[in-house]
Order: structure tokens, then sequence, then C-alpha cells
């Protein structure tokens, strides 16, 4: 069975357990004191992962790290359909790629800037702050043209792929950083779509999808 | 608001300036290095001995963060103490002790420091939070409550006459996993208990010794007046779980408040009674708004008119 070095409040390790839960993949959770325990910086961890960094995927003896590339591992080995990761079509794993990319930034601004609240981590708040919005303004734009084309995710296609996967957490926790998302409408709306999609497990700070009763309107 | 904090945001309450504040947990702190922090609107350094002495002092350009300090050689310090797992300051004049509690020196506790997070809301807010059983169901759904067993039965609130704490007693709340020990739902008694404006301590119904409680409080340090850094204390009758997995179990429950208390608009506490409309299982929060004002609160808060 697949072994996550995983600690429960990083979005970097949701990312995994999130497409593990949408593939159906069992897995098993090793938890890492990440706080106050800074494990993942210890000689131990380090023969794991010499980077210090979690996620990190032990897959029958085959280790990898860095978590978007773990979500392309994932993706290409365990998603039959092959739309996650859809390697059969060069315009869309070209797009996929390059919001896997995009990604890294609203990681390294909205993900940085909830270190900075939440841990106390040594980055500069105001500029994590105002580079995710400018990258939240891009993508904001980018959904809301997508939606005009009748599309609901971030690459072409009917369906999600890895990239919307690993942008979600980040966008969606922002308000952790101090990021609010009021003014990106169709980024939220690309947020209730997300949690809707079969399999989804929200983690703590992230709601699950409101239950649709029966017989409601929508 | 005028009066609460200068142009720089730093606080001016009296009332607030005067109290013991938690800056961080000891066991967080390595020995004789410099650490900097935010309390009420400035930078704030402190540093601990091996012993568990400290000082604590406005932030200066000769003591950055990470610099081997002897705390004792420091000059020019604010109070300080050590106790209750942290280090406490104040930016006025404290009061000689601060609260007690009897509980943490029995032998067979287990006291250590859940997890300290920042959160975007101010302090108030932060307690009222914790204050609060009517959300359990809804934000903490199969820990600390679950639907449709939502029903706040109703509990006692009254000032302590001598200490001026406020207790509520007598609360109960139906619970499918009470604590990182618990195999089954049960119905949890818990009594709230606070003790200064910003901090918060909660007896809860312990599963390994049916007469005694433990010990859940909520320290919070107000960074400015919209931010805050909360310090989670734990003092369990617990010798079977791992710190580790305790610690997760409390660092998942405090990060599903996140999006709550983070939406809570104004971030700052509202103490005119007429501001919110409270349920009757606010009780305890409307004692709370209101024994703010009775102490002159208004960092942090919106003062009633």
């Amino acid at each position: 069975m697949i072994k996550l070095y995983d600690y429960v409040l990083s979005v970097n390790c949701y990312k995994q357990r999130l497409l593990m839960s949408i593939l159906d993949v069992p897995y098993e959770s090793i938890p890492v004191d990440f706080y106050p325990g800074w494990e993942h910086k210890s000689e131990a961890f380090k023969k794991i992962n010499p980077l210090g960094h979690i996620p990190v995927i032990d897959d029958d003896g085959y280790i990898l790290w860095d978590a978007h590339a773990i979500l392309v591992y994932l993706a290409a080995k365990y998603d039959p359909s092959g739309q996650w990761y859809p390697a059969g079509d060069p315009e869309r794993i070209g797009e996929t790629a390059s919001w896997m990319l995009f990604a890294e930034g609203t990681t390294n601004t909205a993900s940085a800037a909830r270190l900075c609240v939440n841990l106390e981590y040594d980055f500069d708040l105001e500029a994590c702050q105002a580079g995710a919005h400018r990258l939240f303004r891009v993508l904001d734009e980018h959904l809301w043209f997508r939606e005009r084309q009748g599309l609901d995710w971030v690459c072409s296609g009917a369906h999600p792929t890895i990239a919307d996967l690993a942008l979600f957490p980040d966008v969606v926790l922002s308000e952790e950083g101090g990021i609010s998302r009021m003014d990106y409408p169709a980024l939220r709306r690309w947020t209730d779509r997300f949690r809707r999609i079969p399999g989804f497990v929200p983690m703590p700070g992230i709601f699950p999808p409101a239950a649709v009763k029966a017989g409601s309107p929508d | 608001m005028a009066g609460t904090a200068g142009a720089n945001g730093e606080c001016q309450n009296r009332a607030v300036l005067d109290q013991w504040h938690p800056v961080g947990a000891i066991d967080e702190a390595e020995p004789n290095v410099v650490h900097v922090t935010r309390l009420l609107g400035e930078s704030i350094s402190f540093a601990v001995t091996p012993e568990g002495r400290s000082a604590a002092w406005r932030t200066r350009s000769d003591l950055t963060a990470g610099t081997p300090v002897d705390p004792e050689s420091v000059t020019g310090t604010l109070p300080s103490r050590c106790e209750f797992l942290y280090v406490w300051t104040s930016l006025g004049d404290p009061p000689e002790g601060s609260f007690h509690i009897p509980e943490f020196f029995e032998p067979d506790r287990r006291n250590f420091n859940a997890c300290t997070l920042g959160v975007y809301t101010s302090a108030p807010r932060a307690v009222e939070n914790f204050l609060d059983m009517g959300h359990f169901p809804f934000v903490h759904d199969g820990y600390l409550g679950s639907e449709p067993r939502t029903e706040v039965v109703d509990y006692n609130v009254h000032v302590d006459g001598d200490t001026n704490e406020i207790w509520a007693t007598e609360c109960q709340f139906w619970q499918p996993a009470a604590s990182a020990t618990a195999t089954e739902g049960q119905m949890v008694e818990y009594i709230y208990r606070i003790m200064q404006p910003y901090s918060i301590l909660l007896y809860k119904s312990c599963p390994a010794a049916p007469e005694r409680m433990d010990l859940i409080g909520l320290f919070v340090q107000a960074t400015s007046e919209e931010h805050c850094r909360g310090h989670m204390f734990l003092s369990l009758i617990d010798d079977e779980s791992s710190i580790g997995h305790i610690r997760r179990f409390v660092q998942t429950i405090f990060a599903q408040d996140l999006p709550i208390i983070e939406n809570q608009n104004p971030k700052r506490l509202p103490l005119d009674p007429q501001a919110e409309t409270p349920i009757r299982s606010d009780r305890a929060s409307i004692r709370y708004r209101r024994w703010l004002s009775d102490l002159g609160v208004t960092y942090g808060v919106i003062p009633a008119a």
C-alpha cells in the first residue's frame, strides 16, 4: 500500500489525500510532526527526503517527493480514465503543465502567506498577499472566460485535471493568509464546483459541499 | 476608534496593557536565543533560560531574531514570567500574580502546548468562539458534535465575586469523538472559565478518570486588534495517547474553526448588546461581552456607544 508522509494541516499533503480519495486509491498516512516538532527537518527524515519537505510517498519502495510531481505520478498510474493527467492529448497536457507551474506560484504566495499567519514563518507577508492577489486576478479572469464557453475547469475539456486539484487548496484556504476572495466571483464558483467532485474529502479549514436536500430547488 | 490604538496600531487601552499576555510556548522557544513576535501592535522580543526564567523587551536592532543572548543580561526589559507552559509579558503595570490553575500541579497530569496558531480575527472573537457550544455539530461534525443532536442544554453563568472570573457551569453536549481517546459518542460535561479578557479555560469530563476533569485552555496573544495567536494549553489525565496523536486531534479541531472565525465581520467584537442577535445558548457570550465593557476593554472590540 502507498505510504504518504503526511501532516494534517499541510495543503501539499492534502492535495495527495484528495487525489487518492477521488481515485479511490488506498493509502496509509504516516503522520509527520511538522509543527511543533519540525520532524521533516530532522536527520532521520532527511534520509527519506534530503530536502526536508513533505509530502513524500513510498509506493511499494518507489519514493517520490514534491507535491505536484506526486500528483503527476499518482494520476498517471492510478487513473484508468486518463483524464486527471491527460497524457494522450498534447494540448491538454500542455495546459495542465502550464497551470501546474502557475500552482507553484499560488503555493509560494497564498499558501506561504498562510504559513506566515498561522505559524509565524519569516516571509514577507504583504508581498505574499500581493502576489496571491495578482495570480487570483489572472485565474479569476481565465475561469470567467471558461465559463462563457461552457467549461468548468482550468484546462480545456469537460473533465478536471490535476491542475485544478493543485490550485484548489491554495485558493480555498487563502483567507487563513489574509487573502480575501471577495473580488473573485468566478474563482469562488470554481471552488464550489470542485467540492462536488465525487470522492472529494475536506481537510480542517475546508468545508465539505453543503448537502443538497431532497426537493431543494437547486 | 479613539483611545483604542495609536497611529502605528499600538494599544493604548490601559485595561489591556495592564494584563499578562502570552507570547510563546516555553517548550518551543530554543533557550538563550532571541525570539521575536508581535503583541498589541508592537514587535516584542523574548528569551528563556534553560531553567525556565524569561526576559521580554520591545524589539531592538542589536538583538535580532536568532541572536544568542543570556536573558538575564538584557536591560530595559518588560515584566515577564514563565507560567503554565508559556512566557507571559505585559506592556503596562500587571498584577503581581495571575490566575491559578491548581490542577496543573497534580503529578499524574500531562501538561503541554498542543499548538500555537495565528488567526485573522480579534482576540475576543477567538475567545468567544471557544466559549460557544452551538457550533459544534456544524463545524466539528463527527468530533465535538453531530446533527441532529444540536441542542445546547441550558447552563449557568456567574461572575466569581472574589476573582472576577466568569464561570459557565453545568454545560453538557453530546459528542461523537470528544477527545483523542474517545471510541464512542458520549454526553460530555463542560465548565468554562474566563480568567482574563483574552484567556479562557475549559474543564471537560475526563474519559480516563470520571471524577476528575481534563483542562483545555485557549490563551490568546492579541498581535493586533484584528489578528491574534491562539496558544492551546492542555492539562490531561491520559497516559495512553501519544502526544503527537493528541496534538493532531487538537490541531484538526482548531483548524476547523478558522474559516468560521475569519469570516465573522466585523473582526473586532461588538460590545453593544444590540449589535448582534444572540440566542438562548449564547448566555455565556452575552456575559463575556458585558464583562469586557465593565473592565474597560476597548482593544479588539467595538465598544458599546
